[in-house]
Order: structure tokens, then sequence, then C-alpha cells
């Protein structure tokens, strides 16, 4: 910080970024998300009622087939990505206890990279047929 | 109506009953035990009120979404079409549920 004091925000620090010192990022990739999920949820939808009632067997070779595979790895990243976006406005819009604030979106953020790499492992191993 | 409180209420239901559908990925990539033991969770009366749950919340907060998408298009301001955007979401998401519901018993339910 400059000693000089000014009514005036410098324009080269906060052009774009806002209050959120990111600027709009999170917003955009909220919306992005979004839509590709509403894309996604019918094919999503469809795989679990083609799995609701069939043994393991059946299951893990519905799951490990290419097509598949690849919608539910395409829906685990938007859903997830979207969760640590939106959780995070939740955490910042009731959570005022600054320390509090910052362990709660670093547990977020956590939880939400832990869910992601879990299932993409288990659709990866299920792909491999391992 | 006071409905965005309810689309944030399902994004937070949706956050942890992500953790339903990461277990069930794991169970199905860990062996027949595992996935039995996913199987009979959600073929359990309390289990299958969680699913039914889970799928209320998603097709809520999709059809509450796609509400936002009009919005952030710059449509649907007027009283009236708030009030029309968030009833048509509300019954949407219901509707849908149900649907979800019907067609998953009639093809899965056989098997």
């Amino acid at each position: 910080m400059s000693g000089r004091s000014s009514m005036r925000t410098p324009l080269e620090r906060v052009r774009g970024l806002g209050s959120a010192h990111t600027g709009t990022g999170d917003f955009w990739r909220q919306r992005l998300t979004a839509v590709a999920m509403t894309l996604l949820i019918v094919p999503v939808i469809v795989v679990v009622i083609m799995l609701i009632g069939r043994n393991h067997a059946g299951a893990a070779q519905i799951l490990g087939s290419i097509p598949i595979a690849i919608i539910l790895l395409l829906f685990i990243v938007a859903s997830t990505w979207h969760m640590k976006i939106g959780m995070q406005v939740v955490i910042e819009d009731y959570i005022h206890n600054e320390k509090l604030k910052i362990a709660s979106v670093m547990a977020n953020n956590f939880f939400c990279v832990a869910v992601a790499l879990a299932s993409i492992y288990a659709i990866l191993k299920l792909s491999s047929g391992v | 109506m006071a409905l965005s409180i309810v689309h944030r209420a399902t994004g937070v239901a949706l956050y942890f009953g992500t953790l339903l559908l990461a277990w069930w990925l794991i169970a199905a990539a860990s062996g027949p035990t595992a996935y039995a033991n996913v199987q009979a969770f959600t073929g359990s009366a309390i289990g299958k009120l969680i699913v039914f749950g889970y799928t209320w919340a998603l097709m809520h907060h999709l059809c509450s979404g796609i509400r936002h998408f009009v919005w952030d298009l710059g449509y649907g301001f007027k009283a009236n079409e708030r009030e029309a955007l968030t009833w048509g979401a509300l019954v949407a998401g219901i509707a849908l549920t149900v649907l979800v519901w019907i067609i998953a018993y009639a093809v899965g339910g056989g098997r």
C-alpha cells in the first residue's frame, strides 16, 4: 500500500475484479457448469435407471462402457465444480468470523476435490476392468 | 414467493447427497460385497426416502436453475412473470421427480 490516501481506488487494482478479488470467474463458471449439467442430466438419469435392480457384475459392465463412463466423468467434473462454487457463496454469506470462514472455504475445497477424485478413480477403475 | 432460499437449500442438500453417489460408484469399483451394501441401503425404506428426496432436490434445483438462466438472459422480471417462473419451477420439479420414479419402477422394478 502506498502512503498516499485518496478517495479513489486505483483503477488498475480493481478493473474487472470487484469485491470477490477474482473478478467474474466464479460467476461465469457457475453458469458454465450449470448449462453443462442441464445438457447432461437426461443421459445421467438414463444411466442410473439402466442400473436399477442389477447385480454387481451387470452394473460394473454398464458403468465401465466407454460412452457411459464419459457421460459420468463429464457430470462429475461439472457437478463437483458447481458444488464448490455454490457452497463457497453460502459460506461467504453466512459465516462472518474470518478464521472460521477461511477454514470452511478450505474444507469445502477439500470435500469437493475428494468427492471428484474418488468418483473419477472409481469410474476409471471400472473402465479398465481391473 | 421466496423460493430462492429453496434453491439454496436444495443445493446444500445435493452437495452432501453427492456422497451417496460417490459411495455407490466406489462400491461398484470395489466389488460385489461393497455393491450389495449400497443396494441394501438404497433398497431400505430410509434409503428409498433419501434417494427420493435427492431426486426432488435435483429436479427442483434444475428447474429453479433454469429460471435463473431466464433471468440471466434478461427476461422474466415483471411481477407476473417472476411469479409464473417460480411456480413453474416448483410444479415442474415435483412433476419431474414423480415422472423419473415412475420410469425407474417401470424399467427397473421387474429386474
